[in-house]
């Protein structure tokens, strides 16, 4: 982590050009909170999912943080600190940590991720998460935005997690663990803030169900905004 | 209509008067300044400061940084064969720099800072003196950060030495330039970030159903394939529109109309010169014929049309001769179709011409994207073998031309000196199948029943039979990463770039291959491009040349100028990594 902040460092006092000072390989923070939600179910669940980076044309700091607040319970969240690297020209890979909070408990992942954009305009991310006990996890999201209009947009999304073993401290069984599928209409008012309406499916397989047999679906309705 | 023109009408109602005292809040230390009208100065000797300057072009006051207090800056006429000295003072808190651009002068007064000088300070005047020996239509801006976009540009008459072969009773420059309320640092972080943040006509679902109504599911569906595998946009037209930008002619926008006065019979010159940031204007005057008679300074066999594309930085003169004493309307739309630069060619002052309306958008094509329409068959059949007779027929109109273009290179091989290229993350992808399409008006105007100039029609006044037959070629490949709003060249940004060495005396042809799905403005410094047009007899002499997207095109450089020049895509944003030194050795 040192090495990369004293390369971004680098980077960016060697980037900076005369003649056309503005431009070229800027440094720049990007927050985006893509959901930032109420969840109309039982729990009356806050969702919140994030991304921030900090960095270069090809190298990056990202945070990721997801997580849920249902009502009178405490939060759990996932969030990753990542070191980021474009090596292709629509992929970056990332190697970094992860922190995973449940309601009773917490636990640490290493992670690697590929996060780009697929063909056909989906914005993929795949993370490999292992930890000290060789438990292997591995968590996609994909997502996709249909132009209804200009500032009418659908996008749905797809998300798994699966694991190698059991995890019962964390909640999680081994195999196919959860599917969460999405679909949310957003309208941005500016590109920068939308409110969107939307509907969820969520459902725990295999171990992970009987631990928490999670299978419902339920409305959306939120914030989109960035920075 | 198309909803953003009213914006741009809403923008233009609190047109940009000319404010007459500072507002309270903004005292005498601050040194900014008042908003002047553009005037032209003449003679040999100039004084120009780069001010803090108020201006009002939107409804909302802001601070440009304007040449003696005007935007556009002051309009300079100087007289082919004599001696012009420049007094340029930087009244900024940043250091800064004025450019001539076209103009051929030796390397240390081209004003490129890093390059040809060390920038001026703030609160400095550097003095530029040089010969003129050229004649003709240029302009000249800052070549520091982004100060053009924020008002640093204004125009240059050379009047020639000999009598002007084209004859005319009036002349008028007409500036187009397109200025932001927003910063353009945050215009650039925002392309950074989101690098279609500013376009507002992408593709819709609702699009892909007229187009399965059009050409049934199958087809539709192939036809979005090709480009939806690639993650290419065909909407992709420009890459700051006017969402934010207001389209100014001399300085005013469309509601305040920049005025040009006539008297009936009068054969009238406009000097076009697209002094914008970023953005290409498709220039027509409705009921009136333009003959082309000059670009980028030098004179061309006349050709009449109705309409014709700029790009950043190329000049066009044009002579028009109104036979009605009416009023006709200037209009430059852009090439995105997002909104207009309007000026009023009138007889009387108080009669308006009618606003024409925005043509509707087109969009890019496979040939844009450097596929031809046989490498679409192909892609589309998966063999090479069986490439229908048809389509290859198809091909042949712009295949003779082709042949056309490079005649002698068929008679002589040129050889081609290879440059260092790469292939990172930073682009995206290299044109299959990149065509020579002078006679492509490009995006927007094809087929438009309209007689629109294209570089095919473009033939230098005075002949190039004697010219030097090309002793080498380069060939420059325009790189670079839409989605992540990174440019190139052969695949290396300046700041990883060794510089092109140039051989002093050498006669050079230059091939570039736009990789990439936007057009390009590349200005070489010091030095003419003499473009190959058709005919090795007519070269034309230009400044700047655009390469249309996944598009072949060529020109001649005859090396006679010593020294370091700067040599980079003219779209302000692309030009910090789509850049290269020259050094001429």
């Amino acid at each position: 982590m040192r090495y990369t902040l004293k390369t971004l460092l680098i980077t960016s006092l060697l980037c900076t050009s005369v003649f056309a000072g503005g431009g070229g390989d800027i440094l720049r923070v990007n927050i985006l909170f893509d959901n930032l939600e109420y969840q109309v179910n039982d729990e009356k669940v806050v969702n919140w999912d994030m991304s921030a980076y900090l960095g270069y044309d090809r190298d990056k700091l990202y945070i990721y943080s997801e997580g849920e607040k249902p009502d009178g319970v405490s939060a759990s969240s996932e969030t990753q600190l990542v070191y980021s690297r474009a090596i292709a020209p629509f992929w970056d890979v990332q190697i970094g940590l992860d922190y995973d909070k449940s309601e009773t408990s917490s636990k640490t992942w290493g992670v690697l991720a590929i996060s780009g954009l697929s063909p056909y305009f989906f914005e993929s991310r795949a993370v490999l998460l292992v930890d000290d006990k060789s438990n292997v996890g591995l968590r996609v999201d994909l997502e996709y935005e249909a132009l209804i209009t200009q500032k009418l947009i659908f996008t749905p999304s797809f998300a798994l997690d699966a694991y190698t073993k059991d995890d019962l401290t964390q909640g999680i069984g081994s195999g196919l663990s959860n599917i969460t599928l999405g679909g949310r209409l957003r309208y941005e008012i500016r590109r920068e803030f939308a409110s969107y309406i939307g509907v969820e499916w969520n459902k725990n397989f295999g171990t992970t169900y009987k631990i928490s047999p999670q299978d419902s679906s339920y409305l959306v309705g939120g914030i989109r905004f960035w920075y | 209509m198309v909803p953003l023109s009213r914006r741009t009408f809403v923008k233009g109602i609190v047109a940009s008067a000319m404010l007459t005292t500072l507002p309270s809040h903004l005292n005498a230390s601050t040194k900014i300044t008042l908003r002047k009208k553009t005037q032209e100065l003449s003679g040999s000797e100039f004084h120009l400061s780069i001010n803090k300057t108020l201006v009002n072009v939107t409804g909302n006051e802001r601070v440009a940084t304007a040449v003696n207090s005007m935007l556009a800056g002051p309009t300079l006429r100087w007289r082919e064969g004599e001696r012009v000295t420049l007094h340029v003072t930087n009244n900024l808190d940043v250091s800064s720099s004025i450019h001539w651009h076209g103009i051929i002068l030796p390397t240390d007064m081209d004003g490129v800072p890093s390059i040809s000088f060390d920038g001026i300070p703030a609160g400095e005047t550097f003095i530029y003196t040089f010969d003129v020996v050229q004649s003709g239509t240029y302009w000249y801006h800052s070549h520091s950060g982004f100060q053009e976009q924020t008002g640093v540009y204004g125009s240059i008459i050379i009047d020639a030495k000999e009598k002007d072969p084209y004859e005319y009773d009036r002349e008028y420059v007409i500036a187009l330039s397109d200025y932001s309320d927003e910063k353009p640092s945050t215009i650039y972080r925002k392309l950074k970030i989101s690098a279609d943040y500013y376009n507002f006509n992408q593709r819709t679902v609702g699009d892909f159903f007229s187009e399965i109504g059009e050409y049934g599911f199958l087809e539709a569906f192939k036809k979005r394939s090709i480009w939806n595998s690639m993650r290419m946009s065909d909407r992709d037209i420009s890459d700051v529109t006017a969402y934010t930008y207001t389209f100014l002619m001399n300085g005013q926008n469309p509601a305040s109309r920049f005025e040009a006065l006539f008297k009936k019979g009068e054969k009238i010159r406009l000097r076009i010169i697209n002094s914008s940031a970023m953005t290409f204007f498709d220039i027509r005057i409705p009921n009136l014929k333009m003959t082309v008679v000059a670009t980028d300074g030098n004179n061309i066999q006349p050709v009449e049309v109705d309409e014709f594309r700029i790009g950043v930085a190329e000049t066009y003169d044009v002579i028009v001769e109104p036979e009605n004493e009416t009023a006709y309307a200037i209009f430059a739309q852009s090439i995105d179709r997002s909104g207009y630069a309007l000026g009023n060619l009138t007889s009387d002052a108080s009669v308006l011409a009618d606003i024409p309306q925005l043509d509707l958008r087109q969009q890019l094509t496979m040939t844009d994207m450097g596929m031809s329409m046989d490498m679409k068959e192909m892609s589309k059949m998966d063999s090479t073998k069986e490439i229908s007779s048809m389509e290859s027929k198809k091909e042949m109109p712009s295949m003779k031309k082709m042949d056309k273009n490079p005649k002698m290179s068929m008679k002589k091989k040129i050889p081609i000196t290879p440059l260092e290229e790469a292939n990172g993350f930073d682009n995206t992808m290299r044109a299959m199948n990149p065509q020579y399409r002078l006679d492509d008006p490009g995006v927007g105007l094809r087929d438009n029943g309209r007689r629109v100039l294209t570089y095919a029609d473009l033939r230098s006044l005075v002949s190039t039979k004697n010219e030097r037959k090309p002793d080498r070629e380069i060939i420059l490949h325009l790189t670079g990463n839409m989605d992540r709003y990174i440019w190139s060249i052969n695949g290396i940004k300046y700041s990883d770039a060794k510089p092109l060495e140039f051989k002093y005396g050498e006669r050079l042809r230059i091939t570039y291959i736009n990789d990439t799905m936007m057009n390009h403005p590349m200005h070489l410094h010091g030095m003419w491009s003499d473009l190959e047009t058709g005919d090795d007899n007519f070269l034309v002499k230009k400044h700047t040349i655009v390469v249309q997207p996944g598009a072949k095109i060529s020109f001649r450089v005859t090396v006679d100028a010593k020294g370091s020049w700067a040599y980079h895509c003219h779209l302000l944003y692309h030009m910090t990594d789509m850049f290269r030194k020259v050094v001429v050795v």
